[in-house]
């Protein structure tokens, strides 16, 4: 049986499960006017034996399944003939991924080898037997689970405190859930990057100035050449990140200052949310936007100048990558300058301080702790933007500092050396690993340290 | 220098309209004049002495609207230089909102309407020629709680100079906050560390700083909003001490919750109630001889 | 000390001494001062405005360009041909056997049609360039039809057909008219042959069905967003089945029942965290973790929705914590007084007056969700993807990655198409937004 027809059949069990306890709670007491005698309602009895016969069963079927194939690739590679697994393994996998294909179906039986069609019938015929085994012992856990429980159901058995117990703890997995995905990144990430460095020293990861991963496919090139150095990565995403702040900061605070400060009601509240629109459109959009509009139209302006301006300079992407971030400074900012008492605003005016007099030096002051942590985080995420910089700017390495030319950024390469058909364990997609690390490092600083400063300043005022 | 003149009453304490008066005379009394001083409103007439002889400030039929309600109704009153006039009533009743228009901070809540005149030295403060920001340099304001600018001492007291230009250069501004603070007593105890931030002084000294940084633009009244009420006894005391000595250049309108501290420091009294001004007069005879009932049942602790 | 009394040397009686002056110079010291200051009072309210109108005209500007240049997408330039379903072509066996049908050359009757209606054209080039005036889709389009109804065999009858791609970029005007000679991609005689049929009616712009109905395509003027639609739905909707349960369970826990120490603290510090990071490293976990460990199928809406999942997750999170919290204790308290429990006066009391806040944070998350590309593209959600997918482990691609793998594509064609797709995806976006917005006006109350 299919594990999603097992899935369905156990579905099935469970809600007779529930019918049977129910019942048998109200047996218990003589039918439904006896309801008081028993410590629950009904449906609690019920559900308390739907639970003990799908959440066992469930987790069986949930681990034998995880390593079922597992197991079975390994058992199949273990009777391959000798030749095949005394390959390596780039080739082993590339041998193992074809008996996958034929296994699903994608490749047709006749056109394989003879080694991988034989490996393919075993394959399949391991997965049935282990399919039998699978669906007999779920049933199996399922039926006990029922049977036991409902012969233990008595009006004084306290199942509703049994079932919000597993109710809680069902709670708690959720929330264990978000720091799974934590643990899970840092683990990933940081174990594909880990074989990265055993394939290129780190210090010429970090500190290399050539980064042309293209030339390293031969296997004797990898890790000689040097065509790993990062450093220009991480100069482009700060060239770029720099740009998009320089225009994202002045904007998004003066217009927070405006709309806080100086507008009416109805202003505000007609412009605010069309600010936010600009945060909801999705980035693909402005990295279209950009190399189809910002880029040529710089590119001719900078002729008119007489200046050479590449289709798919740093200015461009920054420019348009600055205005995505407008949004999420003015709204931070705008929090932040709200949060600052009406009293300090009213010593200043009972000085005789105009307005811009009492913002600039008593407000923007008092603010400014929670203003920089906003433009931390603003700078966090221009430098974990993805799809406007793959659009908009370029694919080389650089190492300049004229916007005007074209420069590539750490989220680009991992882009670009991911999409497409690599196998899983050359240089090149372990590489993006290691970029994606650093990346998620230097983002998760940036992150603590920006969201420490703002908490701080908000128990400042409350 | 007090060019107060007290308007001599008749001893009415045991007669028997010490109570409500609800003589419609409607005449305005002048200096020097032998008749009581009573504004008509409605049913509700002030007592006591509204008018000073050489006022700076004169209010006639002051209203304030918030939205709807009516939060200060037709009240006269003038302050005299170099007097100290407090404001005294229980909570809600208008104090802290009628001091907020002699100086229009007012302007600032949205949704509050103010009509009435309000005559400064002779200059309206309403009239469209006046300007605000010069208004608020001559009347300053210190609130009731402290609230010094996130800066240091120095640049606290030496904001409101800055910003109208008070000072040519350096060491003229050194000048101002030094004698800004010297009036207020602070400098002994702030005078080595002018560089670090308002907000490490204490609470009492804090509220000092608050009046240096409003004497440092040569105001001619200071207002002050109960501004001993976050204090403790001590500090309150030095506060007090300090509204003496400042009597002498300024005139001082001060709102207070406490009868005791009224009668400390202040040489008139206004006793206000859910939006009325009841009552004014010599602060001693107020405390010991007050002529309108609630003024009499607010001192002795009816209600308040 | 000078005459004047102050302390500046050289000062020589120019002015008095700055803390005996009396409120009278002081005043006019002020006065003298306004003039500057409400400049820079004007000066610093013109920066705001300015700020704000920038943003607002390039919301404007942005719009503005997708719209001229994607507005034209939703029709499409079909010619009408007088089709004869020639037997000799299609069947000629006349055994009527679905193999000879399927594998017959439409393209010839398609070339009959024209030649019908073009009877001067001779030789295979022009002839050939007659031809090139269809798409080549539109030969699949017969052959559909003849396999759903036989009997057209042997029959005429007049059908629109898809026109290729430079005819339609002409019909749009979006290319000049320039002849073969001086560059252009159509011939003169091409641009002629399609002006005769306009002025016959027999070339026009219609409604532009193949928009919405088809996958993607190599030709500009067969692809479709139809593929990407589904495929995103089928994404949402399993994110949405996934997140919600377990972003609002992970809320309750959070805010009702755990304990406020220093695990807590470190749990709201990650989640904080979590809905900062880049959404490239998502991607990433999910190339190692679901395709690379687990071996689930690249390019499915499972692993997609799996991905996704775990980004929108701590969005929910704190969205549904904060609707938590808004709900007074108050309430708490006189359920527990009644002898509920705990997950009672959760279930019964605090979930449905919370429900408003944490179905707004979720319809954002969603929005936010369905704009995400990079981590696609991370899981192979870039393939080449031309049948509309049916289920949960089809493959997929989603609208974003449509209109970012367009993109690239050089054709003129692709370009209105990009536009048109953005057009449909940012429809998506107003109506989830709206949705959102107008759920929290009607339903959140202020306590």
């Amino acid at each position: 049986m299919t594990p999603a027809a097992l899935l369905v059949v156990l579905v099935g069990l469970s809600l007779l499960a529930y019918t049977l306890g129910k019942s048998r709670a109200l047996a218990a007491v003589g039918g439904s006017r006896g309801i008081r005698n028993l410590h629950s309602l009904p449906s609690y009895y019920g559900a308390l034996t739907a639970l003990w016969c799908a959440l066992p069963a469930l987790v069986v079927f949930g681990i034998w399944l995880a390593f079922q194939d597992a197991i079975i690739t390994r058992l199949v590679t273990s009777h391959m003939p000798a030749d095949v697994q005394a390959l390596s393994p780039q080739e082993l996998s590339l041998v193992i991924n074809d008996v996958h294909n034929v296994v699903q179906g994608n490749v047709s039986f006749e056109n394989a080898r003879p080694e991988v069609r034989a490996a393919a019938e075993e394959y399949i015929e391991l997965r049935r037997i282990s399919r039998l085994a699978l669906t007999g012992l779920v049933i199996a856990i399922g039926i006990v689970g029922l049977v036991v429980v409902r012969s233990r159901i008595s009006p004084q058995f306290r199942a509703r405190n049994a079932v919000e117990k597993a109710v809680e703890w069902g709670l708690i997995g959720c929330s264990l859930i978000a720091v799974l995905t934590t643990v899970g990144i840092i683990a990933s990430v940081a174990f594909e990057a880990a074989r990265f460095f055993g394939q290129v020293p780190w210090y010429e990861f970090l500190f290399g100035l050539n980064w042309s991963p293209q030339t390293a496919i031969r296997a004797d090139q990898v890790g000689s050449s040097g065509s790993f150095g990062a450093v220009p990565l991480f100069w482009g995403t700060a060239l770029i990140s720099g740009i998009a702040m320089i225009v994202a900061v002045p904007i998004g605070l003066f217009s927070a200052i405006y709309l806080a400060e100086y507008a009416h009601r109805k202003f505000r509240a007609w412009t605010k949310p069309f600010l936010e629109v600009l945060a909801g459109i999705p980035t693909v959009v402005y990295g279209f936007f950009a190399a189809l509009t910002i880029g040529p139209a710089l590119r001719g302006w900078g002729e008119a100048f007489g200046l050479e301006v590449a289709t798919e300079s740093a200015l461009a992407a920054g420019l348009v990558m600055g205005i995505m971030i407008v949004p999420f400074v003015s709204s931070l900012a705008d929090d932040m300058i709200t949060a600052v008492p009406q009293s300090l605003r009213d010593g200043a005016y009972a000085l005789g301080a105009t307005k811009s007099e009492t913002i600039r030096q008593v407000v923007i002051r008092a603010a400014l702790p929670g203003i920089v942590g906003g433009v931390l985080l603003a700078v966090s995420r221009a430098i974990g933007e993805t799809m406007i910089v793959v659009m908009a700017a370029g694919l080389a390495a650089n190492l300049t500092a004229n916007p005007f030319e074209a420069v590539t950024t750490v989220t680009v390469q991992i882009v670009t050396l991911l999409v497409g058909d690599q196998e899983f364990d050359s240089p090149k997609t372990l590489a993006a690993f290691a970029l994606g690390l650093v990346l998620f490092l230097v983002t998760l600083g940036l992150n603590i340290l920006a969201l420490h400063i703002v908490k701080k300043y908000r128990e400042q005022y409350e | 220098m007090s060019s107060t003149t007290v308007e001599q009453k008749r001893d009415t304490a045991t007669s028997p309209d010490a109570g409500l008066n609800l003589k419609p005379s409607g005449r305005r009394a002048t200096a020097g004049s032998d008749a009581e001083s009573l504004t008509l409103k409605g049913d509700m007439q002030t007592v006591g002495t509204v008018t000073v002889e050489n006022p700076l400030f004169q209010c006639k039929d002051v209203n304030v609207y918030y939205g709807e309600k009516h939060a200060i109704k037709r009240v006269s009153i003038d302050i005299g230089r170099g007097e100290v006039l407090a404001m005294i009533g229980p909570s809600g009743c208008g104090k802290s909102t009628f001091l907020r228009c002699l100086n229009r901070m007012n302007d600032t809540i949205p949704g509050a309407r103010v009509t009435g005149s309000i005559v400064l030295d002779g200059q309206d403060i309403h009239d469209k020629r006046q300007d605000v920001v010069q208004l608020r340099a001559r009347v300053g304001m210190v609130f009731q709680k402290p609230n010094p600018f996130p800066k240091s001492i120095y640049e606290n007291v030496a904001y409101g100079p800055r910003i109208h230009g008070l000072a040519a250069d350096r060491i003229e501004l050194d000048e101002i906050v030094h004698t800004s603070l010297r009036r207020a007593g602070l400098w002994e105890e702030v005078k080595d560390r002018l560089n670090q931030p308002g907000t490490s002084l204490s609470g009492g000294q804090q509220q000092r700083l608050c009046i240096a940084r409003t004497i440092a633009v040569n105001p001619e009244v200071i207002l002050m909003d109960e501004p001993c009420s976050a204090l403790d006894p001590i500090a309150t005391a030095k506060i007090e001490d300090l509204i003496d000595e400042l009597r002498a250049t300024y005139a001082i309108v001060i709102v207070t919750h406490s009868m005791q501290q009224a009668a400390r420091v202040s040489q008139r009294t206004a006793y206000f109630h859910l939006g009325d001004l009841i009552e004014v007069g010599e602060t001693d005879r107020i405390f010991t001889n007050p002529r309108h009932k609630l003024t009499e049942d607010y001192i002795t602790g009816r209600f308040g | 000390m000078n005459a004047s009394g102050s302390n500046v040397p050289g000062d020589a009686g120019s002015r008095p001494s700055v803390s005996r002056r009396t409120p009278k110079e002081t005043q006019e010291q002020v006065a003298r001062s306004l003039k500057r200051r409400y400049w820079a009072e004007r000066r610093f309210r013109m920066y705001g405005l300015a700020a704000v109108l920038i943003g607002i005209v390039f919301v404007l500007f942005l719009f503005a360009t997708i719209i001229a240049k994607g507005a034209s997408t939703f029709r499409q330039s079909y010619v009408k041909l007088d089709v004869f379903y020639d037997p000799a072509i299609i069947d000629p066996a006349g055994t009527r056997k679905p193999e000879d049908i399927a594998n017959a050359d439409y393209q010839a009757i398609i070339r009959a049609a024209l030649r019908e209606r073009f009877p001067n054209v001779e030789g295979r080039r022009d002839t050939r360039e007659l031809t090139r005036l269809v798409s080549s889709g539109a030969s699949f389009d017969l052959r559909s039809r003849v396999k759903n109804n036989e009997d057209l065999i042997g029959q005429r009858e007049t059908q629109w057909v898809l026109a290729s791609d430079d005819v339609d970029m002409l019909m749009k005007g979006r290319i000049s008219r320039e002849t073969a000679d001086d560059g252009g991609p159509l011939s003169a005689q091409q641009i002629g042959w399609i002006d005769s049929l306009a002025e016959a009616d027999a070339l026009e712009l219609r409604f532009n069905r193949t928009f919405f109905t088809h996958g993607d395509s190599r030709e500009p003027e067969q692809a479709g967003v139809g593929g990407a639609v589904m495929g995103s739905l089928f994404t949402l909707a399993l994110t949405l089945l996934l997140s919600f349960p377990i972003g609002v369970s992970a809320a309750i826990y959070l805010e009702e029942f755990a304990r406020k120490n220093r695990w807590t603290d470190l749990i709201e510090v990650n989640i904080n965290n979590l809905a900062a990071v880049p959404s490239i490293v998502f991607g990433l976990l999910g190339l190692a973790v679901f395709i690379g460990f687990f071996g689930l199928p690249r390019s499915a809406p499972l692993v997609g929705a799996l991905v996704l999942t775990l980004l929108t997750l701590p969005t929910i999170i704190i969205a549904s914590r904060a609707a938590l919290k808004g709900v007074p204790p108050s309430i708490r308290e006189a359920a527990l007084g009644m002898g509920a429990s705990k997950i009672q006066m959760v279930t019964h009391h605090v979930l449905p007056l919370a429900m408003p806040g944490m179905l707004t944070g979720t319809i954002i998350g969603m929005a936010r969700a369905l704009g995400e590309t990079a981590p696609l593209l991370m899981i192979g959600m870039v393939a080449f993807i031309v049948d509309v997918p049916r289920g949960f482990t089809d493959p997929a691609t989603v609208l974003p990655v449509q209109v970012f793998l367009w993109a690239d594509s050089p054709e003129r064609a692709f370009v209105e198409r990009t536009s048109g797709a953005i057009i449909v995806l940012l429809a998506f976006l107003v109506v989830m937004n709206a949705t959102a917005v107008v759920l929290r006006n009607r339903f959140e109350r202020r306590w």
